[in-house]
């Protein structure tokens, strides 16, 4: 590359950027330190903590319905599933079989907030890129989902309508006819995304083998959900450990093995056609029952160390509770995807520019609550 | 000489301002006045087109991405972009202790007097044109390229490493997109014979240059319509500003009006770009002429100039909002890629081409 060497013959001296906390493409409160020879990035430094709300040591202090609502507040995209990973480490360690309506809901539920979740996502990273319709098109129909959760949960980003034992309310009546409704919508809407950002050839040009990761550093670094999955890397909580009613469903773990920009942003689309094809077998198949099972109103888990991993938007999200046989936990530790996920940012950008910095940024998809916890 | 106003020839009126102007006091005089006239003018044009250029946009993306865009003030949102022009007024302009304040407030002037000067080549319609050259197409090139100093210098002083980013990108760029811009000119001008604008348009009474010059021509104004998009920073070649990256580049640490500058610079710089387009490849104010349908040209003259210019350009215009409003932005080095690989090799055979034809008389028309 002669254009390499005649950059690092021109740039003798390093600059340090500053990225953040405030910048548009740094998705929330997160800071970069950059230290760039002219465009290229040689090193960057991720400084985490500008929302840091010390949410594990609030749990201390908080009966484990309290916890589910601050849960919803970590990755705020995928709230249902982070409700779910408390809910079901409670239901494990208490020995809680719930009934099929509420794992089959679950699901449903689930999987509406992983497309909501990647639809945001292909908004963002298309303005990363400097594509600012995307950004539009995307939430049009985000929107529609937010309103199904409306209807059913009663609010549209922070849900917190799973509980131990169940569910907080029972589905509207329209659910199914809205989420099918949405279904047949978004399956002919989805193309339009593919033909404004995904053919786009100066958006494969920005994005095909850059920020390149094989699937043993994914797997060093720790990378889970579609970031891991775009290297190669097979890390499908929903089908290595189902939970809910992912054992009933068929559905394909979408895998790509170029682990560049393009495959995590290949992989995340077709993740959304995936979960429209479990939301059907589902939605039709709802089965009769009651939506919670009977739980005392003062949760006491038995002593002992319980672990619940479940897949959120943005890969494994776990939870690590250590109970004393109290009504609060002793210790509890959020294992959040995006935190190792942020963690391969140095290695993705080392030698790119920083153009290519924020389309890789936006492939990992960060949300930065959940890194900071 | 009598008072003549015709709609479809200028002429006539212009020249009578003239002689009255001249009757009336010495010719230095004369000739003062009617530069202050002409400047008057220009200034109210600038504000209005850069204003409703913005507001244009605005309405445009918002059309794009499924949205009203705005329709507060006034009918349809109409005042809306005088109302952002005055909070611009009336806001503080921050100083930056560490910029080098001679520099940082001249770059705003140096950018926004380079699009105004640009403007003075355009022929707007028969006799409304302010200074007819005889290098009228080289002039608008000269004078359009000295704005990348203006925002080298704003990105330099800023003392901002952002905005010294976006400056050095800019800069590469813009140096780079020139010569494009030129040679896609030239290509046309070799059609012409000329570099008159007046004569460049009047030579289109038979048949635009996109038409007379066929293949070479669509080539030229392809590569021209790209070209001048990067030469303007618009999207998707807007990387000097590049939001998403470098918030907002070379004009980052700007504020209150001198953004403003910036800003309505942006989009005057588009509309001579535009204008330029249309009076090249489109005929300028000329009406769409068919050789062999009469009738059919008859009705088009009807059609006054000046609306075959504004709407021409206005259509040059929406498709540059188009493009940006669809495609993500490039990044530097495929950027000078694009240029330097593609593009300046295509036009510099298209002279040839273009040249070829016009020895051999293969273009269409009388």
């Amino acid at each position: 590359m002669n254009e390499e060497i005649i950059l690092k013959e021109a740039d003798e001296q390093e600059i340090s950027i500053n990225m953040g906390p405030q910048h548009p493409s740094t998705h929330g409160v997160l800071r970069l330190v950059l230290s760039l020879k002219g465009e290229m990035v040689q090193k960057v430094e991720p400084h985490c903590g500008y929302i840091h709300r010390g949410m594990e040591k609030m749990t201390e202090s908080m009966t484990y319905q309290q916890i589910i609502h601050l849960t919803d507040r970590l990755d705020y995209l995928s709230a249902h599933m982070n409700n779910a990973a408390v809910c079901l480490a409670v239901e494990k360690a208490l020995d809680i079989e719930v009934p099929e309506r509420v794992k089959v809901i679950r699901t449903i539920m689930d999987e509406l907030a992983r497309i909501a979740s990647h639809q945001l996502w292909w908004c963002s990273f298309g303005m990363d890129l400097g594509g600012l319709t995307c950004f539009f098109y995307g939430l049009r129909d985000r929107e529609k989902i937010l309103d199904i959760f409306e209807e059913t949960t009663g609010s549209r980003l922070i849900q917190s309508y799973y509980c131990p034992g169940g569910l907080m309310a029972d589905i509207h009546p329209n659910f199914q006819q809205k989420v099918k409704e949405f279904i047949k919508y978004f399956r002919k809407i989805l193309p339009e995304y593919d033909e404004l950002l995904s053919g786009n050839i100066i958006m494969m040009e920005r994005a095909k083998g850059i920020g390149k990761m094989s699937k043993e550093e994914a797997i060093s670094f720790g990378m889970t959900g579609p970031s891991g999955r775009g290297s190669g890397f097979s890390c499908d909580v929903r089908k290595h450990h189902p939970y809910h009613a992912y054992d009933k469903v068929k559905f394909n773990e979408v895998l790509r093995t170029e682990g560049d920009t393009y495959a995590r942003y290949m992989v995340r689309m077709d993740e959304m056609r995936e979960s429209m094809n479990i939301i059907e077998q589902l939605i039709d198949n709802i089965p009769d029952g009651d939506f919670a099972v009977k739980m005392k109103p003062i949760i006491k888990l038995p002593e002992g160390e319980y672990y619940q991993r479940v897949e959120a938007a943005r890969g494994e999200f776990g939870v690590y509770i250590i109970s004393k046989g109290e009504k609060n936990p002793y210790r509890m530790k959020f294992r959040s995807p995006n935190f190792s996920n942020l963690s391969a940012l140095d290695a993705l950008t080392r030698g790119h520019k920083i153009a290519d910095l924020i389309a890789i940024g936006g492939s990992l998809d960060y949300v930065i609550p959940d890194i900071d916890r | 000489m009598p008072f003549t106003f015709s709609i479809y020839d200028f002429t006539g009126f212009t020249q009578w301002v003239d002689a009255t102007l001249r009757g009336a006091c010495s010719p230095f005089w004369a000739t003062l006045w009617e530069m202050v006239i002409v400047g008057v003018l220009f200034l109210a044009f600038y504000a209005v087109v850069g204003l409703y250029l913005v507001y244009a946009e605005r309405k445009v993306c918002a059309f794009i991405q499924n949205r009203v865009g705005p329709n507060r003030v006034g009918p349809y949102g109409f005042f809306q972009t005088i109302a952002d022009l005055i909070k611009l007024l009336m806001k503080e302009i921050i100083s930056i202790k560490q910029a080098d304040k001679l520099l940082f407030n001249l770059a705003p002037f140096i950018v926004i007097v380079t699009s105004f000067l640009a403007l003075a080549a355009i022929p707007f319609a028969k006799g409304l044109h302010p200074i007819d050259l005889n290098i009228g197409v080289f002039y608008v090139m000269a004078i359009s390229s000295m704005g990348v100093v203006g925002i080298l210098l704003a990105g330099w002083s800023s003392n901002s490493k952002y905005s010294l980013l976006g400056a050095m990108r800019s800069g590469a760029q813009i140096i780079s997109y020139e010569l494009s811009v030129g040679m896609s000119l030239i290509a046309i001008c070799v059609l012409a014979g000329s570099m008159q604008l007046s004569v460049i348009v009047e030579q289109q009474r038979d048949l635009w240059f996109i038409f007379k010059g066929h293949f070479p021509a669509i080539t030229a104004f392809i590569i021209y319509m790209i070209a001048a998009t990067a030469e303007t920073n618009r999207g998707p070649f807007d990387l000097a500003e590049a939001e998403s990256e470098l918030a907002a580049g070379f004009h980052t640490e700007y504020s209150g009006i001198k953004f403003a500058f910036f800003f309505l610079a942006e989009y005057m710089n588009m509309f001579i770009v535009a204008s330029l387009a249309a009076t090249i490849f489109w005929g300028g104010w000329m009406p769409l002429h068919i050789p062999g349908l009469e009738s059919f040209n008859h009705v088009m003259d009807f059609i006054p100039p000046v609306l075959w210019y504004i709407g021409k350009t206005a259509v040059i215009i929406l498709i540059m909002m188009w493009f940006k409003w669809t495609f993500p932005r490039l990044r530097i080095d495929q950027l000078l890629n694009l240029e330097w690989k593609f593009l300046l090799p295509i036009s510099l055979v298209n002279i040839l081409i273009m040249a070829f034809i016009v020895l051999m008389g293969w273009y269409i028309g009388l």
